[in-house]
């Protein structure tokens, strides 16, 4: 088990068994998100109060919960890696950031979009909306933080110190709708009684929640691969790859 | 562990629990401005801010909606079963705003103590469910929320 993990730490090895995994969690992501989006988008029955516009929900909720998963995946690699020295953690949290964003943009965007016509407005500033914006200006701010430093690790280090700062927002988020009256309705799913919502509704938002992270998964390894290939790219196996693959 | 990485372990540690305890202390202190809205028995209670706006969240009251002849201005009361405010407003209605349905309005208390609301939100509840269902809970949707407003 340790030799396993101590061989995936190395580049050489984490670079050749992503590229195996890689298609393996693309086909599950796919066949899972087409799967909620079908159960939830064309089988799922209107819900009693807000009819079709519920929908959106299979979006909007997966949508912000890998924005919080992603953010704790991201801070605890730039953590590891600020601790052990380990490249390859500072590379995952590298990789992890702009995806974050995007999903944290994803759920603004269609909260504002359900929001228009359910509360009646584009946006409030309630806890819940105002720390789900913070997030996305901490992913902001990790990525332009590692942009502007030029060396690697001067940028692995700062960029680590700012995440792992940013992990006090997350609680703040998830427990928002419950210390404060907020606009935003309370948790549905992730509660400790059982969730609020008809199973005939919940089994489509959990498919595509679990397609949604794996694929994360999927599309991080990706982008850590191609960082490892870019710094890695005056070793010796990476110019042997190169000569397989029959560049130059 | 060498002590070099114990040290930055337990700079980390110190770091997260550092940050997390100053912010968990500065949301106590700011904790009643972080509320978006006060209820009708703050009003009552004369804690809502008085010739300023604020927001005001309840429940309509079950057929205390009236709407003006000229079709855009309505009243309503605005109620947390412990104490009512009658609000009007003219303007256009979200399409959750409804008998027995939770709302925020924002706007300023009148002398005569009617809130004069310009903006009215609808505050959704947390439960989904198809139509049928709802109906087969033996108990209208707005008797449910009702019955979960008095726990809350």
């Amino acid at each position: 088990m340790w030799k396993f993990i101590h061989r995936l730490a190395s580049p050489k090895h984490f670079y050749r068994i992503a590229g195996k995994w890689i298609p393996w969690l693309m086909a599950a992501a796919v066949i899972l998100i087409a799967l909620g989006f079908y159960g939830g988008l064309v089988k799922a029955p209107a819900d009693y109060q807000q009819g079709d516009s519920f929908r959106i929900i299979y979006l909007h909720v997966p949508a912000a919960w890998m924005s919080l998963f992603i953010y704790m995946v991201m801070a605890t690699s730039a953590a590891i890696g600020l601790i052990w020295k380990i490249k390859l953690a500072d590379l995952f949290a590298t990789a992890s950031a702009p995806i974050g964003a995007s999903f944290t943009f994803l759920a603004l965007v269609t909260g504002s979009i359900w929001g228009k016509p359910m509360w009646g407005t584009w946006w409030v500033w309630d806890a819940r909306l105002t720390s789900e914006l913070l997030l996305l200006f901490l992913y902001l701010g990790f990525m332009g933080l590692q942009a502007a430093i030029e060396d690697r690790r001067n940028a692995a280090r700062a960029g680590a110190v700012l995440a792992i700062v940013g992990v006090v927002n997350i609680p703040i988020i998830h427990y928002s709708v419950e210390w404060w009256n907020t606009l935003h309705q309370g948790p549905t799913v992730t509660r400790m009684d059982k969730p609020a919502m008809h199973i005939s509704m919940l089994i489509p938002l959990l498919q595509a929640a679990a397609g949604f992270q794996i694929y994360y998964f999927a599309t991080v390894l990706m982008r850590v691969r191609s960082l490892v290939l870019q710094q890695e790219r005056r070793s010796g196996w990476v110019r042997e790859l190169l000569r397989e693959e029959g560049v130059r | 562990m060498n002590p070099r990485r114990k040290r930055r372990l337990i700079m980390v540690l110190v770091l997260v629990m550092g940050i997390g305890g100053a912010t968990a202390l500065a949301l106590v202190a700011f904790r009643e401005n972080l509320l978006y809205f006060n209820s009708p028995s703050d009003v009552a209670a004369g804690k809502a801010p008085k010739d300023r706006l604020f927001r005001l969240g309840g429940m309509v009251k079950e057929g205390s909606v009236q709407r003006s002849d000229d079709g855009l201005s309505v009243t309503f009361v605005l109620t947390d079963y412990a104490s009512d405010i009658t609000v009007r407003y003219s303007g256009i209605l979200p399409d959750l705003f409804r008998e027995g349905q939770g709302i925020v309005a924002n706007g300023k208390l009148g002398p005569d103590g009617v809130f004069v609301a310009n903006e009215v939100l609808a505050k959704h509840d947390e439960n989904y469910m198809p139509p049928e269902v709802a109906e087969s809970l033996q108990m209208p949707p707005t008797e449910k929320m009702r019955r979960e407003g008095a726990a809350r």
